[in-house]
């Protein structure tokens, strides 16, 4: 097996006597879609707000690239490669599809403080802002207002600003959420293409998807892994088709 | 939709003069008009509306200033008196020295204070750059009201030291007994005072639309639309709206050190957080986060001060009618009702 991108060892997080967390080892190989699945409560957002640093686990480690990021912070670890996107869209409404995607590419290039040369001319920025939208099928957007945008076309986005970072891995939160049928394909398209430059960590609930895109899966249930396999053992271990799969498949 | 790409991207190739926007043309008359206001009344004899202009031009400085902060980085100040009035002071100490012949502070080895503009604004500002640094690190960990409260509490505490400071005048101030010197320019001239007032409001508005058209004017209106965007692209917020905060509070400290050269005085009020409200009405007025609005904003206030003023005691009353009016139905204050919703590019 190859080296891990990402390695998510032994992690831990209790808010008080819930353990939210419980000893959750998960990595990611290259060119592989890892997904987590699990119930709603099942502390995936608690587990992606660790990953992603917005939160401190209480004991465990996180490594990227062979490097500890435990302890560092949203912006170092998206400047050491660690793409995301958000469950709810997180971008800037009132500027263009553009400047979203531009302010990742200023971030990989370094320092912003530069205070002279005007961003909207400069190529250096415009350029791979462009690429990164052009391969989500999004540059004639480019100078849209998010706010103008539809659901489905802000779920890109969000996955077209992590792409401009250049991430050595990304973490996908419930991309798919919200999107029409159409949409869902098109981007289940895209993430099939896109796992052999990137590794996916994709937390996902449309098990169409799921099964489709998944080189592997690790169910949460309580906060703790209770299988893990390649979609057709997870779709036949009887213990998540009880906990998960079967309540889903009705409701879904 | 596609037209308008192609013919944007063939104006940044061929690059022939920039169109204006409305903001700009708007932007353009108000400080031409107010340059013209103030030679015109030069010319006929009234240094008196010399002087308006250039406390227009100052308090628009202070304006912009703090229009960095709270318009373009989302940083609610309300202690930006702070720094108008420590840079009034510095200006007021330095000349209270050079014209005492004594040490700065009364500390022997410092240097007497100076008579000189220059030397005079650039330890006004970086005393300014130092005080809003630590403020900076110290309450931009807190943000919406704490934020406030945080920058209130530091501006007062300035405030009570002023005050409480007799080697310097505290509760009656200081008095600049003549107008510092700018090289060889007569500064007690109104109109020479006005152009130097106006010539760095608009160094400080060019300096403003430079550095919010580059890198750091990107990241900090990230910081302020969507800071987890920001960071999730790799760049911190925090230090980014510190420069800001900086830049903001050394902006506005430069219109201090003006003030006290105009006024021939400096008083605790200039740090009062009366002075605060003021200068954030000010780019309330005019439309906060657009490059003139607190140059439109000082106009209409210091207008009707004088001329309301001198109708009735109580213009303050009609000053707060308008400001309900434009919190109301224009809150992009003047400027946005003059030129439009703010564009980004």
């Amino acid at each position: 097996m190859p080296e891990a991108i990402l390695s998510i060892q032994n992690l831990e997080k209790s808010f008080g006597a819930l353990r939210a967390t419980q000893s959750v080892s998960v990595d990611l190989v290259p060119g592989e879609i890892h997904v987590l699945i699990g119930p709603n409560g099942a502390g995936k957002s608690t587990l992606i707000a660790q990953i992603a640093g917005t939160l401190l686990p209480d004991s465990g480690e996180i490594w990227l690239d062979g490097k500890n990021i435990t302890r560092l912070s949203v912006a170092e670890r998206a400047r050491r490669g660690l793409g995301r996107s958000f469950q709810v869209s997180s971008l800037a409404e009132d500027l263009s599809v553009k400047r979203n995607v531009m302010i990742a590419v200023q971030a990989l290039q370094g320092s912003s403080f530069r205070f002279w040369t005007p961003v909207h001319s400069d190529p250096s920025l415009v350029g791979p802002a462009l690429e990164a939208l052009t391969r989500m099928g999004l540059d004639a957007r480019a100078d849209t207002p998010v706010a103008e945008l539809s659901h489905g076309e802000r779920r890109q986005v969000e996955v077209a600003c992590a792409l401009a970072l250049k991430p050595i891995a990304l973490l996908l939160d419930e991309p798919m959420a919200g999107l029409g049928p159409e949409g869902t394909a098109k981007l289940t398209l895209l993430l099939e293409k896109l796992k052999h430059d990137v590794p996916i960590l994709l937390i996902e609930h449309d098990m169409d998807a799921v099964f489709r895109l998944a080189d592997r899966i690790s169910v949460l249930v309580a906060g703790e892994v209770v299988a893990h396999g390649d979609s057709d053992a997870i779709r036949n271990n009887p213990q998540v088709r009880e906990a998960y799969l079967g309540d889903d498949r009705c409701s879904a | 939709m596609t037209s308008l790409d192609s013919t944007q991207q063939s104006r940044a190739k061929s690059r022939p003069l920039p169109a204006f926007t409305r903001e700009q043309w708007v932007s353009l008359i108000l400080l031409a008009g107010l340059a013209l206001a103030a030679s015109v009344a030069h010319f006929a004899g009234e240094p008196y509306f010399v002087d308006l202009a250039s406390r227009i031009a100052i308090i628009a400085l202070a304006g912009v200033g703090l229009n960095l902060a709270l318009g373009f980085g989302g940083l609610v100040s309300f202690g930006h008196a702070a720094f108008f009035g420590l840079g009034g002071y510095t200006v007021s100490v330095g000349a209270f020295h050079a014209f005492n012949m004594t040490p700065i502070l009364g500390i022997d080895f410092l240097p007497a204070g100076s008579d000189q503009m220059v030397p005079l604004w650039i330890t006004a500002m970086s005393v300014c750059g130092v005080v809003a640094w630590l403020i900076g690190r110290i309450s931009l960990g807190t943000s919406g009201v704490y934020f406030i409260m945080i920058t209130l509490a530091f501006a007062q505490m300035i405030y009570y030291f002023a005050v409480s400071w007799p080697a310097y005048g505290g509760e009656d101030g200081l008095p600049i007994y003549i107008r510092n010197q700018f090289y060889g320019l007569d500064t007690t001239n109104s109109l020479v005072f006005f152009g130097l007032s106006f010539a760095l409001l608009l160094l400080a508005l060019g300096f403003c639309q430079r550095i919010m058209a580059a890198r750091f004017g990107a990241a900090l209106t990230m910081a302020r639309l969507n800071p987890v965007r920001l960071a999730t692209a790799g760049v911190e917020p925090r230090p980014i709206k510190q420069v800001a905060f900086v830049i903001s509070g050394m902006i506005t400290g430069l219109a201090g050190a003006l003030y006290a050269d105009l006024n021939g005085f400096v008083g605790p009020s200039m740090l009062s957080w009366h002075q605060s409200g003021e200068i954030m009405v000010i780019v309330i007025l005019g439309g906060v986060g657009r490059l003139c609005g607190p140059l439109a904003g000082a106009i209409l206030i210091v207008l009707m001060e004088t001329f309301l003023g001198g109708l009735t005691e109580h213009w303050q009353f009609f000053l707060g009618l308008i400001i309900l009016m434009v919190v109301l139905f224009a809150p992009g204050g003047v400027m946005g009702l003059l030129a439009g919703r703010a564009r980004h590019a």
